[in-house]
């Protein structure tokens, strides 16, 4: 990521957008942090936030005509707030107003003409900023004279005039100065305002006026055509733009550069609403709100914010901000030469699902950058080497000669079609892919080849490019093999890498088969409702998602679409390698996604099916449906762990050899023929440290060639370890009838040099 | 750099089976991802076999594996 992509990507993200009343706001205020401080009672802060903003603050909150608020979201539940009263409120409940400071005197002198609204607000920047300023005028007072009495007292006005003469800015009054004194004041003065209530450009003489900038073609004085009877707010605001154009011309500066949204303006922020409840607007007495009012009225805010993508996602979540910040993490990530790279962990648990983009109004795709990211650190070597090892090994494992087979359905030499049932669920339910490939080679003509390996989704998403091109071409050899048949993948990640990796194959999937041919299918026993989980690899694929249905619908089962489905759907925290990265973002992701489903869940996607049944949700894999085993409750079937997955596998090819293809399988390995047995604790242990089987019998297998056993004279445990590549892992066991009894099992990445 | 001491607990119930003495604390030179670090371990005097203790391994060794990840 370039600075240039990195700002396109924060510039699609509208989390730190304005909120509209900020936006339509002449002079800005920010009615959201406003509300936020006096729904929380705490006026006094409440207050300081428009001191901040405001000119003369007294008096601009009292004379607000909340423009804003047609402009409120909340308008369309209910009504839009009433800040202008809020901030009445405000005004004359706050205890403490925060001190104004102006900065040191710069040096620079400007006269303001005219005591009027925009007069005095221009007086009060410039005289913030440090630049003397002298208000020509009749009367000082002239400005406020208008001003309804019953809002703003002399009092007040007194106050903020007294203010005024604290900031550098002094008044003198004497009588309504003409024009051939205005037009002679550059050359007293660095600068000049005039107050267009005093005199406005056509009165001047000035034929032009910049209306950005109130820049004349006289240099150095700064006017305003006429202002008709703009509101108190929108003359204030004038008197704003003519300060801060000053300010500029005097810093050599551009007048106009960044000043696109002076004016008030059309934000980006969105704001789901859908949810929100309706509640009417608190009415404002005459005397103004009591406390419990304005406080009653603030909370109705909507403290407007997107968080759209936040809200729907557990990662998001997980690390307390928004794609815009995330994206400046990992742009800073990425170029750390020495040090600490913080967001590794972040950049390594998405689940590249991509629900983020469907429900961004900007189409912000989180997973794009994390996925360029990790590729990033892949090609430069500062990937975590334990964030997805794991999951390499599997894959090499499926991949490997137990696992994999490529065959012609018996009896033929040609394959008209290959079924890919894909790995995870060769782990998960190998039953189901020895009656669906007897169904399909049944039904369908021209022979139909069986491909058992993986796909190299894992690859794919662990950014490993090189990686996930080595799995392709040697898959592209397997399908060559079988003569380039059409290939029906029953996994939508399997259907997903395919399409990306070896774009000339002809990927179909399994239900859109089983969905055209649902006249051949057994009519299953009547079932209770259940609620249908899209897996996250089929967000994209809308035949597949509708096939789904139709085959569900074609077989009488009757299912109901949960929250966040279809495009829309959650990933169930197996996507993007999230749980060999981040096991407990995984838990919670999976946790989180089984609440949603209402009934028992049916899926199409193994790991879908396993993730949701590891959460504690009962869930089945249509297959269960279509092609029973006969047990009484598949959707109660508990996720093999992680060695089961393995042996699964495994006895799949073995039983497919000897019973589909009348074949002797290849004997085991050695190690394999060690028999071990495990305590309760030992078999936890294993799971939750993602050790095997075949490492504990490997381990332990290799001891008896090194004979490097330690002894432990109280117990008469014995412990040994064993490193095969990058892991040394420890088994201590005792000898129990001629047979290992395993107590504990550990393992660690660092080597011991000696 | 001097040797870390990274254990209190007691490991001289264990012995070296094949030695048959028991294991002593010695210092051992630990390597991961191109760092390296003297820390004392129990260790078989006679053959030098080092035991790394399930505790260490999923506690400060783990933590320590993590930081040089940059996790």
């Amino acid at each position: 990521m370039d600075q240039k992509n990195l700002r396109d990507w924060e510039a699609k993200c509208t989390q730190e957008e304005p909120p509209k009343c900020k936006a339509r706001c002449p002079l800005h205020v920010d009615g959201r942090e406003f509300c936020r401080l006096m729904a929380a009672g705490q006026i006094d802060k409440a207050w300081a936030v428009l001191c901040k903003t405001m000119p003369f603050p007294s008096v601009s909150a009292r004379i607000c005509d909340g423009d804003c608020q047609n402009d409120c979201l909340r308008e369309q539940v209910g009504g839009g707030i009433n800040l202008a009263a809020l901030e009445r409120f405000a005004a004359e409940n706050a205890k403490r107003s925060p001190m104004i400071r102006a900065l040191p005197p710069k040096g620079k002198n400007v006269a303001v003409f005219g005591a009027h609204l925009s007069g005095l607000s221009a007086a009060w920047d410039l005289g913030k900023k440090g630049f003397t300023v002298i208000v020509f005028c009749e009367d000082k007072l002239q400005g406020f004279e208008s001003l309804p009495a019953d809002r703003v007292s002399n009092k007040i006005i007194e106050k903020e005039l007294a203010q005024l003469g604290k900031m550098n800015v002094s008044f003198a009054e004497h009588g309504k100065p003409d024009p051939q004194t205005i037009m002679a004041a550059n050359e007293s003065f660095d600068a000049v305002f005039v107050d267009p209530l005093a005199y406005n450009s056509t009165q001047l003489g000035i034929s032009e006026v910049d209306l950005g900038t109130l820049q004349t073609s006289i240099d150095f004085l700064f006017a305003s055509p006429d202002v008709g009877d703009k509101p108190p707010i929108e003359l204030i605001a004038l008197g704003r733009k003519g300060a801060l154009s000053i300010e500029r011309k005097l810093q050599n500066a551009s007048l106009t550069a960044g000043r696109d949204r002076e004016a008030p303006f059309e934000t980006k922020l969105f704001t789901n609403i859908s949810k929100t409840e309706t509640i009417p607007p608190v009415a404002v007495p005459d005397e103004g709100y009591s406390p419990e009012q304005a406080l009653e009225e603030a909370s109705r805010c909507l403290l407007c914010e997107c968080m759209e993508c936040v809200n729907n996602c557990a990662y998001l979540e997980e690390f307390k901000s928004y794609p815009k910040a995330y994206a400046r993490q990992i742009y800073n990530n990425a170029s750390i030469v020495m040090g600490t790279r913080m967001a590794n962990t972040m950049i390594n648990s998405c689940m590249l699902c991509g629900l983020c983009e469907k429900v961004c109004p900007e189409n912000f795709a989180m997973q794009d950058i994390v996925l360029e990211a990790r590729q990033d650190l892949v090609e430069k070597g500062h990937m975590p080497p334990s964030a997805h090892e794991f999951a390499f090994r599997d894959m090499d494992f499926a991949d490997s000669s137990p696992c994999a087979l490529v065959k012609h359905q018996p009896g033929t030499t040609q394959s008209n079609q290959a079924f890919f049932p894909g790995c995870q669920l060769s782990a998960s339910d190998p039953g189901a892919i020895e009656r669906t490939y007897a169904h399909l080679c049944s039904v369908l003509d021209g022979g139909t080849g069986l491909l058992l390996r993986c796909c190299g989704a894992p690859a794919d998403w662990a950014g490993q490019k090189e990686m996930f091109g080595r799995k392709m071409e040697s898959l592209k050899r397997d399908w060559e093999s079988l003569g380039r048949p059409q290939i029906i993948a029953a996994c939508p990640s399997c259907i997903e890498s395919l399409r990306k990796g070896l774009p000339e194959v002809d990927v179909i999937s399994l239900w859109t088969v089983l969905s055209s041919e649902l006249g051949q299918l057994k009519q299953h026993p009547e079932m209770a409702l259940l609620s249908l989980q899209d897996p996250c690899s089929a967000r994209n694929n809308h035949e597949l998602m509708n096939d789904v249905r139709l085959l569900l619908s074609g077989l009488d089962i009757t299912f109901e679409e949960p929250e966040l489905s279809g495009t829309h759907t959650e990933c169930c925290g197996f996507g993007g390698l999230l749980a060999n990265a981040n096991e407990s973002l995984a838990d919670k992701v999976a946790r989180r996604r089984a609440e949603k489903l209402d009934y028992d869940g049916v899926t199409y996607c193994a790991m879908c099916r396993d993730m949701l049944s590891k959460a504690g949700k009962r869930c089945q894999h249509i297959l269960d449906i279509i092609f029973p085993d006969g047990s009484k409750d598949p959707a109660g079937r508990l996720a093999p762990g992680y060695s089961a997955r393995r042996e699964n596998r495994v006895r799949l090819k073995e039983t497919l050899l000897r019973k589909t293809w009348n074949e002797q399988p290849e004997s085991r390995s050695d190690y394999e023929s060690i028999a071990v047995k495990f305590t309760e604790e030992a078999r936890k242990m294993m799971e939750e440290r993602r050790i095997l089987l075949s490492d504990v019998q490997k381990t332990l297998h290799a001891v008896q060639d090194s004979k490097q056993v330690l002894e432990n004279t109280e117990n008469g445990h014995n412990l040994v370890q064993f490193r095969p590549v990058t892991v040394t892992y420890w088994v201590e066991y005792e000898m129990k009838e001629n047979n290992y009894l395993v107590h504990r099992v550990w393992s660690h990445r660092m080597r011991v040099l000696g | 750099m001097g040797t870390l001491k990274v254990l209190d607990e007691d490991f001289s119930s264990w012995k070296c089976a094949t030695c048959g003495k028991a294991l002593h604390p010695s210092p051992v030179e630990l390597e991961y991802l191109d760092s390296r670090f003297n820390v004392e371990l129990p260790s078989c005097p006679d053959c030098g076999f080092v035991l790394i203790p399930e505790d260490l391994a999923l506690g400060k060794m783990a933590e320590v594996e993590r930081m040089l990840e940059d996790k």
